[in-house]
């Protein structure tokens, strides 16, 4: 492995010589207008009164997402593991679920809107059906996956069903949930901001949406450049509590297994 | 009143084109308290589905198991299986002690006593030291002696053990038989253990059944007189164990 | 399973029985929950009139376009970076700088250059697609085992060739993975550019239906959607079948 600690000298300074181009360009062309210079942006980032807007739409935006996103897990990994576990409950569900699949989750915006109007409800509404999918399906796919001898071994020790569930079943498919709970991180954020824009009144899709709408160009690039922290915060974080929680399974993954 | 007693035991799949395959045809014997007795027979003959059967987690089609007279049809609560596949067995999120625990866990006991007495056992089957590991890291051997310390954990009257030794090279084989003896005096546990390896069989136990090539049956039953405590050079140097060894082995080809 | 799958089918059915059942009985608000008859009379009919197979056709001729454009920008550059360690590393910062962003908060600056036609949309779905396509084909390509290049070069092949004919079809399934995810990301983001910016597309015609209160017209077209995802899902398993050999 070389030494990826390195500083990557080449890698930020073609960041660096792209944003003093972009820089030179603004305002030499003089289209501050459309294309404000990253100096604007930066400005207008710790401006009072733009970062104060700024942290209130986050603040909106990440109550959102929050509610949506552990509202989604909790229902989710509920149906996916007694969808996982019941063979019935599975092959009853199955079409239905095959039929739901295909469609992009977006597409429920507009019935949410009509049943919930344009609040918080229906933005949590929408990104708990979109970041449910991910987690649903590859919990039913760890709890189908579980090895019988595990339960097995659960049964030869007197466990009861519950039990078996709770203390092998669960933390046996934790890998697989896990990956469920990291694809859906992103698209709870996806759905949370594009609610925002489509039909909301605050938060950082609508601010972005509202300062392009409104001809403030260096407010829209401040709040793209908030958006994209926060999505990197929290990838981020969902890293560490995940590496936390599965230390157990860094030696399976070497053997190529799970 | 034998500790365990089988009687009669069938058991038959469902075979993919509709026709059943009997894996086990009429089994009986019974074991009594604190003895050790070997099953043995060729690989593929059924002593896995017997075992399953015999530990409650299968349901025989035929025939019935008993356990201190009472009729075995969910895992009972006096006995625990050792699988075969310890690596599919163990569980990967728990340390060693952890898995130890969770024997102790099952029947109730929690706490420090608890931890101490998983210790102890880790101690018996020579894994001091490694409570802290996590199975992956540990060789296969010493992964199945995790899985036989979690077994004892749960202070089982009757233990079985579906080819414990089957995956580790000869020489863990051997310190691994003589483990097993030594535990087995200790803890004065009934054993039954399944094997393939018929000069094991012997040395282990006080009885062997041999079982016949699918359907599984008993083809005769052999007294294992040998003195005890056995050791790995003085008792398989002696007459009689190679005189029941071939015993035991014409029978199995003969059975064919 | 033969069971499995009645009991799937059934279930749909009570499904499709209640719904209609609770609908007709006025239990709930028909402005809500139209009848599942009126819905799928609706779809009919709209499919009959070309409406919407000429609104799904606008939206596939934006996301082909955009799709397309970033498999051909990334998978050579994922190639270039996957082969070269040094062209990995100077593009590394922009890359891990511009993933983040959630791809619909592009939309209002697309809109900033290129207004509310059709190359908004394009550049959305191009920005969205690429992070997929591109990752996946570096992963690909660095994955592949040095002894395919190495017997390349025995055989005393030019890197052009060696690339054409040894990398690409090495690192192939791991891009196709890619191409699978950015398909789905392709359609939802059509979608979503349409609900927010367009006057046209599948997406816009959902979304106005539940504007004009058209709540049947927006099932259907939901379904139409649904379908859609279905069968370019389906495309590309076979395509992708038949382009690795059942790899």
């Amino acid at each position: 492995m070389r030494a990826e600690r390195r500083f990557n000298v080449s890698g930020v300074g073609l960041f660096a010589a792209l944003l003093l181009l972009w820089e030179i360009y603004s305002r030499a062309a003089g289209i501050q207008d459309y294309l404000p210079p990253p100096s604007a942006a930066l400005k207008a980032l710790v401006e009072p009164s733009v970062a104060r807007a700024l942290l209130g739409h986050l603040a909106g935006t990440l109550g959102r997402f929050a509610g949506g996103y552990f509202l989604a897990a909790a229902l989710a990994v509920g149906a996916g593991v007694v969808l996982g576990y019941s063979r019935f409950a599975y092959s009853v569900s199955e079409v239905i679920i095959e039929l739901l699949r295909p469609m992009p989750s977006v597409a429920i915006i507009p019935v949410a809107i009509l049943c919930l109007g344009i609040g918080d409800a229906m933005m949590i509404a929408v990104t708990v059906y979109a970041a449910a999918w991910p987690i649903l399906l590859n919990t039913i796919d760890g709890v189908r996956n579980l090895d019988r001898t595990l339960i097995d071994t659960g049964r030869t020790f007197g466990l009861g069903r519950l039990k078996i569930l709770w203390q092998v079943a669960l933390p046996a498919a934790a890998p697989y949930i896990a990956t469920g709970l990291r694809v859906s991180l992103p698209i709870a954020l996806i759905l949370v901001t594009t609610s925002e824009m489509v039909a909301g009144a605050d938060g950082l899709g609508y601010f972005i949406l509202d300062e392009e709408r409104s001809l403030r160009p260096a407010n829209m690039y401040a709040g793209i450049v908030v958006v994209a922290l926060l999505g990197y915060a929290l990838n981020r974080l969902f890293l560490l509590v995940e590496a936390r929680a599965l230390a157990w399974k860094r030696g399976l993954q070497t053997r190529g297994e799970a | 009143m034998p500790l365990l007693e089988v009687d009669a035991l069938c058991k038959s799949y469902d075979g993919s084109a509709g026709a059943a395959t009997l894996a086990i045809e009429n089994i009986s014997f019974s074991i009594e308290r604190s003895e050790f007795v070997a099953l043995v027979g060729p690989s593929g003959c059924g002593k896995t589905t017997l075992l399953m059967c015999i530990a409650g987690l299968v349901a025989p089609s035929g025939g019935r198991v008993a356990v201190k007279a009472k009729q075995v049809d969910r895992p009972p609560p006096d006995l625990v299986l050792v699988f075969q596949e310890y690596n599919r067995s163990l569980f990967a999120w728990r340390t060693v002690l952890g898995n130890v625990l969770f024997g102790l866990e099952a029947k109730g006991r929690s706490g420090k006593p608890a931890e101490e007495r998983a210790r102890r056992l880790l101690g018996l089957v020579g894994l001091e030291g490694f409570e802290r590991h996590y199975p992956w890291q540990l060789s296969g051997g010493m992964q199945q002696r995790v899985a036989i310390a979690r077994a004892l954990a749960y202070e089982p009257e009757v233990l079985l053990m579906d080819e414990p030794f089957g995956s580790v090279d000869a020489m863990t084989r051997l310190e691994l038989e003589d483990a097993l003896l030594g535990i087995w005096k200790e803890l004065g546990t009934t054993i039954l253990l399944v094997t393939h390896d018929i000069e094991e069989a012997i040395y282990l136990s006080d009885r062997v059944h041999v079982l016949a090539r699918r359907p599984s049956r008993v083809v005769e039953t052999v007294a294992v007189p040998l003195a005890r405590p056995r050791n790995q050079v003085g008792t398989r140097a002696e007459p009689g164990f190679m005189e029941l060894r071939n015993r035991i082995y014409r029978r199995i080809a003969d059975a064919g | 399973m033969k069971t499995s799958k009645i009991n799937g089918v059934l279930a749909l059915a009570a499904v499709l029985a209640a719904w209609e059942t609770i609908a007709r009985a006025g239990l709930v608000n028909p402005l809500l929950f139209p009848a599942m008859s009126r819905i799928l009379g609706s779809f009919a009919a709209l499919l009959a009139s070309g409406e919407i197979p000429g609104q799904v056709a606008r939206s596939m001729e934006r996301a082909a376009a955009g799709y397309f454009l970033a498999a051909a920008v990334c998978i050579p550059l994922g190639v270039a970076m996957g082969l070269s360690g040094r062209v990995s590393r100077a593009l590394e910062v922009v890359v891990e700088t511009l993933r983040p962003i959630p791809p619909p908060v592009v939309i209002p600056v697309a809109m900033l250059f290129l207004g509310i036609g059709d190359w908004m949309k394009i550049f959305v779905i191009f920005f969205s697609c690429a992070w997929p396509i591109l990752l996946n084909t570096i992963d690909g390509v660095r994955n592949i085992d040095r002894l395919l290049v190495d017997t390349a070069r025995t055989f005393g092949l030019a890197r052009g060739k060696t690339i054409l004919k040894v990398v690409l079809p090495a690192a192939a399934p791991q891009i196709m993975t890619g191409l699978r995810i950015s398909l789905s990301i392709t359609l939802i983001l059509v979608v979503i550019s349409e609900m927010i910016g367009s006057t046209d597309g599948i997406g816009y015609f959902i979304l106005n239906a539940q504007r004009r209160l058209k709540v049947d017209q927006m099932y259907a077209g939901m379904i139409a959607l649904a379908l859609l995802g279905y069968f370019l899902n389906q495309a590309f398993l076979v395509i992708s079948k038949r382009l690795l050999h059942g790899r």
